[in-house]
């Protein structure tokens, strides 16, 4: 890894899956290579009700790629008057990362949602928007080899909202605590289909 | 609005920002690749393909189980090797203009018609598309293989394999192929062929994906041998009661209606509460 | 060609050997865990190369006496010639001196040999389990140049990243900052927490697959050796 500019800023997303709910849950810290400048960042965005989107990479890509989504998802709902869904956003997603196939965002987007029937919904994508589809969980960021580890062991299919809550909150803190660039907080997202219940959580900030 | 959703193409809007990055000695970041065996075989009336199913980015396994073999068009199927992002787009986008060309000509594709599309595209971007590929398919002519090499060169053989695993695969081939294979002999030829990249080659494992291309029909086996499923849980499972993990706030926010209205994206990052 | 300056011993270029390569990874995991009355050294037994697999069962694993194990990730040539060294250095004080080598003493011993070389290093990177002379088990994880530390659960090699975490958020409940209750982890629940975790780090790392050779030290049996298939993709 060493000087890559995915690493230059820090941070993490982890996304799984449970029955009829999803989580979504990064760290919350901003640095600039060791030094931490900011513990409050928010790298998980809204897209709708069922729908959340996951950036990690160079902060200003993330911001510009999450501004460039809100403005393209704006006028989708101008012409269609509808939600987009999971699998539209992801194709929206990874098309505008291969359009620069040879002068990147410097991303790793991470999208998990409810589908219509309430299924769950994951794909990360890497820089170039190639997707990758999982029935259990997707990982994107500086900790991306830990948060394998540990989610490889503790997921479990058919989790409820409360133990995919913990399943996934101690997946992740047990990752960014082994990651010097990622860490200095962390929330979690869990998304049903009565809504999205948002935890922050109490971490190492060291 | 064209700045916007463009007319198809690369952009290179950011060029110049990543070219100063990588003087300042940033690396450039790997996307992620394949390490993959793919492999086609044509027998007496069709050709069976052949695919791993593990995508790897350097020595970590990113997908245990995505889907190599692409569809182009119902009697024509793709393999791709590579950066994934690249099969994954070639195959896409040639697919589509098969199909408009099918629906402008009412007659079905020709497996010639992809080969010399994808050689096409490939060449104009003299190798920097990565797209390493196993064309198949049968047509009116009959039955077709073809490897397709990132710079846009082809071969037309019998048996062919491609990707980290190719030099496994093909000593399988190169041992046991005949002219004018039964089905059945052809399917257990591409599944040997497979197994062997699958294990001998560490960018390669996890199923083995078949597709059986007939004259009028196509069965796509999606993990037509499941080896390597996990092998052990921990009896007792990890156990985290509700309550494990602290928490220092708490916020729910209903589902409306599922009412679009226009986003103002700077809402989201005043989303903190401490 | 003829080229004076090549010829020039004061010009310390021409002295470069550029393609002097002598390291090569080899992967490989290991895991030590120690507890009440026993200790737990696991190593897998994949020797990778590039993306080829030379040899898919190898000894990654050392036992210097009845009451310590030593196991090493990393390059394989060097971990034969660590271990060689090693062993004879235990077996030559245990000549001498009468009496058994220690733990603690083979921690010393280790981080010695290592150093050693500091600047030519063994590619080596260690775990050290074992007894005490109570017969309560401790280990010890090294880097490649003899710095280590007394741990209570380490992994080191390619499956690291993936490992550590789950023993770290497992053994020693890191992650949990109320009500926190860490319990003493039973011989089997160790070992089916031991053989879960190299089962997750297959599933993931490419270099750690075949099997893994899991070594229990008690005080009852001494050194027990057994081997625990892992996937071969």
């Amino acid at each position: 890894m060493g000087d890559s500019i995915l690493t230059y800023n820090g941070g993490c997303v982890l996304a799984m899956a449970g029955k009829n709910c999803v989580a979504i849950a990064a760290d919350r810290r901003f640095g600039v290579q060791q030094t931490t400048i900011g513990t409050d960042t928010t790298r998980i965005f809204k897209i709708n009700d069922r729908l959340m989107l996951g950036l990690t990479g160079l902060r200003t890509d993330v911001i510009t790629l999450y501004h460039r989504f809100v403005q393209r998802l704006n006028l989708y709902r101008l012409r269609e008057e509808r939600e987009i869904k999971p699998a539209s956003f992801s194709n929206m997603v990874a098309s505008t990362l291969y359009s620069r196939r040879f002068a990147p965002y410097f991303v790793e987007p991470v999208v998990a949602g409810l589908t219509e029937k309430g299924e769950p919904y994951l794909c990360a994508q890497d820089l170039l928007g190639a997707p990758l589809f999982a029935q259990d969980f997707v990982v994107s960021g500086t900790c991306a080899e830990s948060l394998y580890g540990t989610s490889e062991t503790f997921w479990k299919p058919d989790l409820s909202p409360a133990e995919l809550f913990e399943v996934t909150s101690q997946s992740l803190l047990a990752a960014v605590d082994r990651d010097c660039l990622s860490g200095w907080g962390a929330v979690v997202h869990i998304i049903t289909l009565d809504g999205i219940e948002t935890k922050f959580l109490k971490a190492r900030m060291d | 609005m064209s700045q916007l959703q463009g007319f198809g193409g690369f952009q290179f809007d950011l060029l110049e920002r990543n070219e100063k990055l990588k003087e300042k000695g940033y690396q450039v970041p790997t996307a992620r690749k394949t390490g993959t065996t793919i492999v086609g075989v044509v027998f007496q009336d069709g050709v069976v393909l052949g695919a791993d199913t593990r995508a790897t980015s350097d020595t970590t396994v990113f997908d245990k189980n995505c889907e190599k073999i692409h569809y182009i068009a119902p009697n024509i199927y793709c393999c791709g090797a590579g950066t994934a992002a690249d099969t994954e787009n070639t195959t896409a986008l040639i697919s589509s203009q098969l199909k408009l060309h099918r629906l402008n000509s009412g007659r079905e594709s020709r497996v010639t018609t992809a080969l010399t599309l994808l050689k096409r595209m490939l060449f104009r971007y003299q190798g920097y598309v990565s797209a390493a590929l196993v064309l198949g398919g049968v047509d009116f002519y009959g039955p077709h293989l073809y490897t397709v090499y990132p710079h846009g060169s082809t071969d037309r053989l019998p048996f062919v394999t491609m990707g980290s695993g190719s030099l496994a695969a093909m000593s399988v081939f190169e041992s046991k192929y005949k002219d004018d294979m039964s089905r059945a002999e052809a399917e257990q030829l591409v599944y040997e062929a497979i197994s062997a990249g699958i294990f001998n080659d560490l960018g390669s494992g996890g199923n083995v994906d078949l597709c059986v291309i007939t004259r009028g029909h196509t069965e796509y086996m999606r993990g037509y041998a499941k080896e390597n499923e996990r092998l052990f849980r921990k009896p007792q499972g990890y156990s985290f009661p509700v309550g494990t993990t602290s928490i220092l706030s708490s916020i729910f926010e209903k589902s409306l209606a599922h009412t679009p209205s226009v986003t103002d994206p700077e809402s989201s990052f005043s989303m903190a509460v401490d | 060609m003829y080229n004076k300056q090549h010829l020039d011993p004061h010009d310390d270029t021409s002295a470069q050997r550029p393609d002097f390569m002598p390291y090569q990874n080899n992967g490989g995991t290991v895991v030590a865990m120690g507890g009440e009355d026993y200790c737990i050294v696991a190593a897998t037994t994949r020797l990778g190369l590039g993306f080829a697999i030379p040899t898919r069962n190898v000894c990654r694993y050392a036992i210097l006496n009845d009451r310590v194990v030593l196991a090493t990730a990393g390059m394989y040539a060097d971990t034969v010639a660590l271990h060689k060294v090693v062993t004879a250095r235990v077996k030559v004080y245990q000549q001498q001196q009468e009496k058994p080598f220690g733990l603690f003493s083979a921690a010393q011993l280790l981080s010695n040999t290592l150093y050693y070389r500091r600047f030519f290093p063994y590619y080596t990177f260690n775990v050290l389990g074992g007894l005490d002379q109570d017969g309560q088990g401790f280990v010890y994880g090294f880097d490649a140049i003899g710095s280590g530390e007394k741990v209570k659960v380490v992994c080191n090699g390619t499956a690291q990243a993936l490992i550590q975490p789950i023993l770290d958020n497992q053994v020693e409940k890191k992650q949990q900052y109320e009500n926190k209750q860490i319990e003493k982890w039973s011989l089997q629940e160790a070992l089916d927490l031991v053989k879960d975790v190299f089962t997750s780090a297959g599933e993931r790392d490419i270099y750690t697959g075949d099997a893994v050779d899991i070594c229990t030290v008690t005080k009852q049996r001494g050194v027990v050796v057994e081997t625990f298939p892992l996937k071969k993709d």
